[in-house]
């Protein structure tokens, strides 16, 4: 099942959002050539790291792995993407990984006190913003219009981080919002917009940007808005230790830090 | 070798030669067997049996149980209803394009249940080129309904029951369909009087599969449903949630589940036997 | 042209094999139609009872058309008066004796309750009465074969048709149901046709036999007539007896397998059949001395077969034949296999009659 909804988002990703990815690894890749510092780590930089990462990193973190493999040469970094909650589980489970960056303390916070990591950094933060299909059906102008009944509304599902940010959201503003569904995570709530099976979404600032002209965005005002750190760390019984030390590393560096703001991410 | 007294009974009775399978065949069957029931044991020997009903009765299981249930007994009835009428036409009809038309109606078997979801999404979504029309004309949008799920699970159950169907009316003997006609039934009344009770154990068992594969659907439903709880969400999606929060929640949910399938397949089975020897 | 009963041309192809055969049946008449395996017995009544569709010719019922390659008329097999009692009874499973019995009057309109008083009323003069809430697969071959017979009759057919009844049964079974059948079909107002390999069937059941071979009618008769003068190689064996073609003369018939028969006055010329009763053979294991007979050939022990009371000699010589005895005079002559005896047969006993 689990196997079922990556399938899922990632099919429904590449049907809606054919592309989306494009738009913001351009510019971050005009950067990559000022990456060569940290290449200065030790030879034990080398061979396979799997890194688990919340689905609101799928386009940074796709361009940070190609930069980080450019720039140690020799090594190869597989992505999976999904909700932090299910990617902990699947980390305190024991999936053979090497690294985990979540899209909240929470979940990191599972991890570490399961054992499987130790000394997690934060490299980003993500405020949240309403994304509605480019025709705007629902006619959103901001928080207040998801309360209506006749605004048919995709959430994240509370358990994920998008979801308790976006709860935290309605609560600053003071409004009740009765979403038709509660998706497993951010990018099957952002495909729902653009599928135009409904009026809004509430999402990262990161997805709208990703998204480039099929979705719009209906920026949240800064005293209602709420914000997710997202942590990450190299796991205790990772099969590649030094290398997944090295990507962290980057992810945490000026370089990491570049494709990350231009994704739409704020430093910490 | 010997025979002990009640093998002796057995085979005298029976006729029959040794039961006794040989160690190539036994070896194998015993393996599968585990396979299938050490996960199950892996659920019983997890669950936090102490705190149980606490944790079910926080976890809104019934709202999911209710949902599941219900949704997959409208879509095996949808699925009879089409279904066997379908499954009729590929046994028994001839017209072009009819191989075309089976390989068509079984692809939902092979199909990645997410695709199916995707595909719905894109026929009947608000913006699917004939939900767009739904929503025009009659105001009606099907996602993230309860509709949706029963069409879900509809799309991925019937072909169950269409090919059972399909290969009861195939293998079954044509002879007394000719001996009705030459009594006077007309092949709508050949059809109710004798073709469907001859085929009804399988009609039976292709709706118990149709019905399981339904209370068991997961990826076409979130695709095309959704997920919210009481509406859209069934118990598999809510088992798959649960998971990633509260793990016993999850265990207890699956147990659930078990539980209730395991009692409604042993319900109809001992009623078909009842029905059969009668 | 008018005429009540059974009037066929049937034309069926099927694959290869072609059936063309006319048959005709009076109504209160049984008509036998034998054959061997393939020879188109039972696509013939397939083609009666609308199950078949004709490639030509035509079939009428009392003057009403039921099927007719020429214009494309045809009546449906669940419109046509025809009770049709088939080889494997084909009762119902999943419905008790009464309901398969009701079975007809009820898709033919009648109410539930009508229809199974009707099917009672079939049960109890077919002696079946005590049956009549069991499932099919309870039942005797015999019981089923009366069900079957039952259900087809109480469909009130103007027709009935009959899928060689008796050969699933035992033989002790066959005769009981036979002669039951035989009464039954006495009392059906409309033609019968039955189909059967047995010949022994056909003579006690039929008032008169259709042959069938390779798809065509090869003889057509009362029982009697075809008994007596078979026209096939197969026909002869059905009933038993050595056939011999050959070319008649003033005093004799040339065989065409070598031989000559000698027989006076038997009035015929040119192409004829002559037939011969196994048990009108003389054997002797010397050359016979004057005799009676007119007829004195050799020939070679081929074969010897036990039937229940008498040995049957397979004969090679001029002419081949199959020869009855008794077991004592096997034992008296000392006759084994591959000895060379001599034959006898009177002229009397040698029918010829005109291919």
């Amino acid at each position: 099942m689990r196997r079922a909804v990556t399938t899922c988002v990632v099919l429904v990703a590449g049907l809606g959002l054919a592309g989306c990815g494009s738009g913001s690894s351009s510019p971050a890749a005009s950067t990559t050539a000022g990456g060569g510092s940290s290449a200065s780590a030790s030879s034990q930089v080398a061979g396979d790291i799997t890194v688990l990462a919340a689905a609101s990193l799928t386009e940074s973190f796709t361009t940070i792995a190609k930069q980080f493999e450019a720039a140690h040469p020799g090594t190869t970094v597989t992505l999976s993407f999904g909700a932090s909650s299910a990617l902990a589980t699947q980390v305190t489970s024991g999936a053979p990984a090497d690294v985990f960056a979540s899209a909240s303390a929470k979940n990191m916070d599972a991890v570490v006190s399961a054992g499987a990591a130790t000394d997690p950094k934060t490299f980003a933060q993500n405020v949240m913003e309403i994304a509605v299909p480019p025709s705007n059906p629902g006619g959103v102008t901001g928080v207040e219009s998801l309360a209506g009944s006749g605004v048919k509304t995709a959430l994240c599902q509370e358990q994920v981080p998008c979801g308790a940010t976006a709860a935290k959201v309605f609560a600053n503003a003071g409004v009740t919002v009765k979403p038709v569904t509660l998706e497993p995570d951010v990018k099957s709530v952002l495909s729902k917009v653009t599928l135009g099976e409904v009026d809004a979404g509430v999402v990262y600032v990161t997805d709208v940007r990703a998204a480039g002209d099929k979705v719009e965005g209906i920026p949240i005002p800064a005293d209602v808005n709420a914000s997710t750190s997202y942590p990450i760390a190299a796991l205790d019984d990772a099969p590649n230790a030094a290398t997944a030390k090295a990507f962290v590393d980057y992810v945490l560096s000026a370089e990491g830090a570049k494709v990350l703001t231009a994704a739409g991410f704020e430093q910490p | 070798m010997t025979l002990d007294a009640r093998e002796r009974q057995r085979r005298a009775s029976t006729g029959g030669a040794s039961r006794r399978p040989p160690a190539p065949l036994l070896v194998p069957a015993l393996v599968g067997v585990a396979f299938l029931v050490v996960p199950l044991l892996g659920l019983l020997v997890r669950a936090p049996w102490g705190d149980a009903w606490r944790i079910l009765r926080e976890s809104q299981a019934s709202e999911a149980l209710r949902l599941s249930l219900w949704t997959s007994s409208v879509a095996t009835v949808i699925a009879l209803v089409v279904g066997v009428p379908l499954a009729w036409l590929l046994a028994r009809s001839s017209f072009p394009g009819l191989r075309l038309v089976r390989a068509l109606v079984t692809l939902p078997l092979v199909l990645p249940p997410v695709v199916g979801g995707v595909a719905l999404l894109l026929a009947f979504g608000r913006n699917g080129f004939l939900g767009r029309w739904l929503d025009e004309w009659f105001g009606l949008t099907i996602p993230f309904s309860p509709v949706a799920v029963v069409m879900a699970e509809t799309f991925v159950a019937m072909p169950f029951l269409v090919v059972t169907v399909e290969g009861a009316l195939r293998a079954a003997n044509q002879g007394y369909e000719q001996a009705a006609a030459t009594l006077g039934a007309g092949r709508m009344t050949v059809f109710r009087r004798v073709t469907l009770p001859m085929v009804a154990p399988s009609l039976a068992a292709g709706a118990v599969l149709c019905w399981a594969r339904a209370l068991g659907e997961f990826g076409a439903t979130i695709t095309f449903a959704g997920s919210f709880p009481g509406r859209t969400q069934t118990m598999p999606i809510a088992v798959y949630y649960a998971l990633e929060t509260d793990p016993d929640a999850a265990i207890l949910l699956s147990l659930v589940l078990l539980l209730v399938s395991v009692a409604i397949l042993v319900a109809l089975r001992d009623r078909w036997l009842r029905g059969g020897t009668v | 042209m008018s005429s009540r009963g059974l009037d066929a041309r049937v034309e069926v192809r099927r694959g290869g094999f072609v059936l063309d055969a006319a048959v005709r049946a009076a109504p209160g008449e049984v008509l036998a139609v034998l054959g061997p395996n393939g020879s188109g017995k039972s696509t013939l009544l397939g083609a009666v009872a609308g199950l078949v569709p004709l490639a030509g010719g035509s079939i009428r019922l009392d003057d009403v058309v039921l099927d007719d390659a020429s214009t494309g008329a045809f009546v449906e097999a669940a419109h046509r008066p025809v009770g049709f009692v088939f080889q494997d009874y084909r009762l119902f499973p999943h419905l008790s004796v009464l309901d398969n019995v009701a079975f007809s009057p009820r898709v033919r309109g009648r109410s539930r309750a009508e229809a199974r008083a009707v099917a009672a009323g079939w049960l109890e003069r077919l002696g079946l009465a005590d049956l009549s809430r069991r499932r099919p697969h309870l039942l005797s071959g015999g019981q089923a074969q009366r069900v079957a017979l039952g259900r087809a009759l109480a469909g009130s057919p103007d027709l009935l048709l009959l899928d060689e009844p008796l050969s699933a049964l035992d033989a002790r079974t066959r005769l009981d149901v036979q002669a039951e059948l035989r009464t039954h079909l006495a009392e059906f107002g409309g033609p019968s046709l039955l189909v059967t390999h047995d010949p022994l069937e056909a003579l006690v059941l039929a008032d008169r036999l259709v042959v069938l071979e390779g798809g065509r009618v090869v003889q057509e008769g009362s029982p009697a007539e075809v008994a007596r003068r078979p026209a096939t190689e197969y026909v002869a064996r059905l009933v038993g007896l050595n056939l011999y073609a050959g070319t008649a003369d003033a005093d004799g018939v040339a065989l065409e397998g070598g031989g000559r028969f000698v027989v006076p006055d038997h009035g015929e010329r040119g192409e004829v059949l002559v037939a011969l009763r196994p048990s009108a053979v003389t054997v002797s294991a010397q050359p016979p001395g004057p005799s009676s007979a007119r007829n004195t050939w050799a020939a070679t022990i081929s074969g010897l077969t036990l039937l229940t009371d008498r040995v049957r000699l397979d004969l090679d010589g001029e002419p081949s034949c199959l020869v009855d005895i008794t077991p004592a005079a096997v034992a008296d002559l000392g006759l084994s296999a591959g000895q060379r005896v001599w034959l006898s047969a009177k002229a009397v006993d040698l029918e010829v009659y005109a291919r």
